[in-house]
């Protein structure tokens, strides 16, 4: 069937408050569609099998991993990637806390834990460390040992209150 | 990793998405939340010459309550089920939900999709078939409702035509008296649960049991209703007797394999411990008492 490699699919959507658009292959996943068409290599690729959660993204409002849509799903949608976070030069509360803590060691499943922790303080100002716990069980990290995540986004949610 | 090579169609309607499957042939998937099937498709375990997407569709993501029923639409997300009154409810309804996988696959996983794929290890399989539910299925013939016994047939393969789409989930509300529980063990939060059990129970003078209805899941190529189990707890005082004639049972009945998760000895006797644990809380939330429950695993 001639089908296959099939036609290009035009995909607009708003990035960190930005229209963006690409057209690309309906196989191009989320990510990649971010990384490699939009430029913006902030959101990472660690398993690449809906694991480990490095590629997590706020697409419409939810986390998802962005390794496991395909980009043309996220048509029309409202996208917050790493690079959203910090606003006129000035990082973001997470950011701070986690810099402030050490919550992150090699940093390379850093944008994604950001992305789920500000999910989470957004549903749970005050976060429980069960509530934390499931909150960020989609994430995996190989060098903190999750305590200082864990102290990172106690701190977060203490100044966040504040502001 | 890159699927291979697929044609994107995106529908509108459901009408359209039939007509889309009747045009494209055998090789078209629809693609919902697409948190089993894009996995799969990376793998090249399933490769689809067409997608059509459902996501644009409106009217799909509902949650309505007719009187004694529970309606999902097919594009209901398992968080929107965590998050919602269902879940105070029926207990057993937001254990599954709030269970499956992590925040994010469960922001975007479906109910609905996780039926129509069938997967054995699928949690919405096992839990829903505790409960009296139908599966709602839309085709160039209209729509029929076919019970969740009857829906899924074998691994990965259900009784939707090539041309079907799955539009909705109802459940019965059980009745007072009654209390539920869907219990996992998994060996971290984003895989598939080991083995799973879902236990509903009425009781009648809080500690006789009027009717059961037992549940296994990732022990055989769909789940098992542990019928004998069921009997050995039906009009029967939950003693302890009683509760380990219906745990014998329910091993008995499990078939799991051998595989990454386990070894088959290991998952028939982890089956038969969820079920244990799942009458007892089942039991205590008959009785109205407010009990915590769901999917278990390292670091929870």
């Amino acid at each position: 069937m001639n089908i296959r490699g099939a036609k290009k699919i035009l995909v607009r959507v708003r990035v960190n408050g930005e229209a963006r658009e690409a057209e690309v292959e309906p196989r191009t996943l989320l990510v990649e569609f971010l990384r490699e068409h939009l430029n913006l290599s902030g959101t990472h690729v660690g398993c690449d099998t809906s694991y480990c959660g490095a590629c997590t993204v706020i697409l419409n409002g939810r986390t998802v991993k962005s390794c496991t849509l395909f980009a043309p799903m996220a048509d029309g949608g409202e996208i917050t990637t790493v690079e959203g976070l910090a606003k006129d030069g000035k990082l973001h509360p997470i950011q701070e806390a986690f810099a402030e803590c050490h919550g992150l060691q090699c940093g390379y499943c850093t944008p994604g834990i950001l992305l789920s922790a500000l999910q989470l303080l957004k549903k749970y100002p005050k976060p429980t460390d069960e509530q934390i716990r499931k909150g960020i069980a989609g994430n995996t990290c190989r060098c903190t040992g999750y305590q200082n995540i864990f102290k990172s986004i106690r701190m977060a949610a203490a100044e966040m209150e504040k502001r | 990793m890159y699927a291979a090579p697929f044609s994107y169609h995106r529908a509108a309607s459901l009408q359209e998405a039939v007509k889309l499957l009747q045009g494209l042939g055998e090789e078209a998937r629809v693609i919902a939340g697409g948190q089993s099937l894009i996995p799969l498709m990376k793998m090249r375990m399933a490769r689809p010459a067409a997608l059509i997407d459902i996501n644009f569709i409106q009217g799909l993501s509902e949650i309505q309550t007719p009187k004694g029923e529970l309606h999902f639409g097919a594009l209901v997300r398992h968080a929107d089920l965590e998050h919602s009154a269902a879940g105070v409810n029926v207990p057993l309804l937001h254990d599954c939900a709030a269970g499956i996988a992590d925040v994010q696959v469960r922001n975007q996983g479906t109910i609905g999709g996780s039926l129509a794929e069938a997967d054995p290890s699928g949690d919405w399989g096992t839990a829903l078939l505790a409960l009296d539910t139908t599966v709602v299925c839309f085709g160039p013939g209209g729509q029929r409702n076919v019970p969740l016994e009857e829906f899924i047939k074998d691994a990965y393969t259900t009784v939707l035509a090539h041309d079907e789409i799955v539009t909705g989930v109802h459940v019965k509300v059980p009745p007072k008296g009654s209390g539920g529980a869907h219990l996992a063990f998994k060996r971290s939060a984003p895989v598939y649960p080991t083995a799973s059990a879902s236990v509903q129970l009425t009781l009648e003078d809080r500690n006789v049991c009027k009717e059961a209805r037992i549940v296994l899941g990732c022990v055989g190529l769909k789940a098992i209703r542990a019928k004998e189990a069921e009997a050995a707890l039906r009009g029967k005082t939950l003693d302890e007797k009683n509760v380990r004639a219906a745990v014998e049972a329910a091993r008995a009945a499990a078939d799991p394999q051998n595989d990454m998760r386990g070894s088959a000895d290991y998952k028939r006797v982890l089956v038969g411990t969820l079920v244990k644990r799942a009458i007892g809380i089942a039991a205590r939330r008959a009785r109205g008492e407010w009990v915590a429950a769901g999917h278990e695993y390292t670091g929870r």
